[in-house]
């Protein structure tokens, strides 16, 4: 059976899958709708909470990444899982102590304000739509590919499944469905990794297979790499290019992100009690970790298959999956200098000697451009795999996208129906009407997130890796502070998020956005901390102004509950 | 004996003595977690680099598997703590 009927297949199981299970259980209730009537077992939220947070980057976009940057991709790998040590081990035991319903919900309590209560939901809109919108970009590349349909169509169909389960299911419908999510997509992740680990290095387990030798020689998968990366002018794979200062911040920026972001925070309230929220940290990292100690290794393995079945080839004699990735325009070819021969290296290397040699060849310049989003995607078929993998693949890719899609938008309408109308606008809304409120805005959020899938701001990992640093610099401080220091007031709560947030965005924005792409250099960044790193400074910021501020300003005068 | 206690019947001084100890756990954990990726995945990762263990050069190790383990590792030794603290303090919740 070809690629596609296999894709329609597998897709379609599942969607169906998520679609059953959403009417199962929908939400007859406010606290169902935003909690799952709080009674969730750890082991099952701990599944939910990595698939709520295993997005499209994680799955599409990390292990490609990597492949690229080699050591430099670690700031990913501790970054997004090292968050969870900050979740397990400072927040969520003490939130769902505290018992509140969202983020929004803790800070307005904590901080008795109505304004830190606004600030905070607008935090939490803010950063939920950034990371949105690089879900719906995944979307759009995974159906673009394999159901060979117009990213356009392929984002809407998305758009109708989140709308239904995530509309009508709220938190309960999004929890179970979230389970099911997280079994398609790490079966679609390992299957094919453990096929390449045992074709490339004997190994069963990627894990080690990635520091194994290389299948019938002597010599080590990463010296090989090593090796080939020397060869084509590039940085060695397991040195890198960055900084270490850039390294350690970016790192900070990814970790302390995930400890702040609010789709994740929100799943450590639906489980019965403080104990089953510390263990469902632990079950959720465990979840994460399979997927995240396989990426590197996929990474290493497609950039070794990567380089050797394409450069230096013939362009006649391309494999079949860079023709297939040549339609949709994410694998390119130009032969500049016209041998028919493809040439692989880096023209922009800082050794003379090398592009000397280069020229010598009679080399004008790179000649294959990879879009690093399709690493996982193309995997199966570099490797050729049978049809039904790769059909698999792309069932998990979506599974990765559209839970953290649902997850996102259960954050955006519980922040304006629970936060904004129920807690500010009208407090005497009744449960019903809350409720319906819920919905209306669950229903609104996925119309824009569907507009940015259609229109993407940029590459799918950095633009999450911006929701990360916006999420370090507002909310991350704001809730530590407020667990562990009691001092901490209204106001210097307050104007730290606000500056921490104002800071962080004026960077990003400066570097991305006002000045030329050229300009965006380590000479020019602030302590030569990149714009993805720099919700670290933000973070730094935040805590300063909170501190500094609440020592100016009278002591709160009512003593909030103790933890 | 009895002497000050919250609205709950629970005694402010052993609750004072359970964060205490809740902060020396969640401290030390922390010192682990900033040493096994900070430490040896990035700043000290050149030196560390020197030695392998089979294909893995140490420092990349960690930055790259190593690290992980070790958080799966901390989380659930906090879990343990704090279900031995809760009993010992008697606040945990049936």
């Amino acid at each position: 059976m070809s690629i596609l009927i296999w894709t329609y297949i597998i897709v379609g199981l599942t969607f169906a899958l998520y679609i059953g299970i959403a009417i199962w259980s929908r939400a007859g209730s406010t606290k169902e709708f935003y909690v799952a009537g709080g009674g969730v077992s750890p082991l099952a939220n701990g599944m939910a909470t990595a698939a709520d947070w295993m997005s499209a980057a994680s799955f599409i976009s990390m292990a490609g990444i990597i492949a690229a940057i080699g050591y430099d991709g670690s700031v990913y790998l501790m970054g997004w899982t090292g968050g969870y040590v900050l979740l397990a081990l400072l927040l969520a035991p003490y939130l769902r102590k505290f018992g509140k319903f969202t983020v929004p919900d803790f800070v307005g309590e904590r901080y008795y304000s109505q304004t830190a209560r606004l600030v905070a939901v607008f935090c939490a809109l803010f950063v939920s739509f950034t990371y949105v919108a690089g879900q719906m970009r995944g979307v759009g590349v995974v159906f673009s590919r394999f159901l060979e349909v117009q990213i356009e169509w392929g984002v809407v169909i998305g758009m109708c499944i989140v709308f239904f389960y995530a509309v009508l299911g709220g938190m309960k419908g999004i929890t179970y469905t979230q389970v099911a999510q997280y079994c398609v997509l790490i079966f679609a992740y390992m299957v094919p990794a453990i096929f390449i680990s045992l074709q490339m290095t004997d190994s069963l387990f990627p894990q080690l297979g990635f520091g194994a030798k290389v299948a019938g020689t002597d010599l080590y998968l990463l010296d090989k790499l090593d090796g080939l990366h020397k060869e084509l002018g590039f940085a060695a794979y397991t040195d890198g290019a960055k900084s270490m200062i850039d390294v350690f911040a970016i790192t900070v920026a990814l970790m302390v992100g995930t400890a702040g972001l609010p789709h994740v925070i929100v799943r450590f309230f639906t489980v019965p009690r403080v104990k089953d929220a510390r263990i469902s940290a632990g079950y959720a990292l465990i979840f994460i970790a399979i997927l995240y100690t396989t990426a590197p290794a996929i990474a290493a393995f497609a950039r070794t298959n990567m380089i050797e079945s394409v450069s230096g080839k013939k362009i006649s004699e391309m494999p079949s999956w860079v023709q297939n990735w040549e339609k949709t325009k994410l694998i390119t070819i130009e032969d500049k200098n016209g041998d028919g021969i493809v040439q692989f290296y880096n023209e922009k290397s800082k050794d003379a000697a090398f592009l000397a040699s280069a020229e010598a060849k009679g080399w004008k310049g790179n000649e294959l451009t990879v879009d690093r989003d399709i690493m996982v995607l193309a995997n199966p078929e570099i490797a050729q795999l049978p049809n039904w993998v790769i059909a698999l693949v792309a069932a998990g890719g979506l599974a990765a996208a559209l839970s953290t899609a649902a997850g996102l938008l259960l954050v955006i309408s519980t922040s304006i129906a629970h936060d904004l109308f129920k807690k500010i606008v009208m407090p005497d809304i009744s449960e019903k009407g809350e409720l319906v409120a819920a919905r209306v805005a669950a229903a609104v959020a996925v119309v824009i997130a569907g507009y940015f899938g259609i229109n993407p701001p940029g590459f799918v990992a950095e633009v999450v890796a911006f929701a990360f640093g916006l999420a370090a610099a507002s909310f991350f401080p704001a809730i530590v502070l407020g667990i562990f220091y009691k001092r901490l007031n209204r106001e210097g709560a307050i104007a730290g998020m606000v500056i921490g947030l104002l800071f962080t965005i004026g960077y990003i924005y400066y570097f991305k956005f006002a000045i030329p792409k050229e300009e965006n250099i380590a000479a020019n960044w602030l302590f030569g901390i990149s714009p993805e790193g720099i919700g670290t400074i933000g973070m730094i910021v935040n805590v300063v102004v909170a501190l500094v501020v609440s020592s100016l300003t009278p002591p709160h005068r009512k003593r909030y509950r103790t933890l | 004996m009895a002497s000050n206690l919250n609205k709950n019947g629970q005694d402010i001084e052993r609750l004072k003595e359970y964060w205490r100890k809740n902060i020396t756990y969640v401290g030390i954990l922390l010192f682990i977690w900033f040493i096994s990726s900070y430490g040896a995945g990035i700043l000290f990762a050149d030196s560390l680099n020197e030695i392998r263990i089979g294909g893995f050069k140490l420092g990349f190790w960690f930055a790259q598997q190593g690290s992980m383990y070790i958080f799966v590792g901390i989380i659930f030794v906090y879990v343990w703590l704090m279900s031995k603290l809760d009993k010992e303090y008697d606040v945990d919740e049936k």
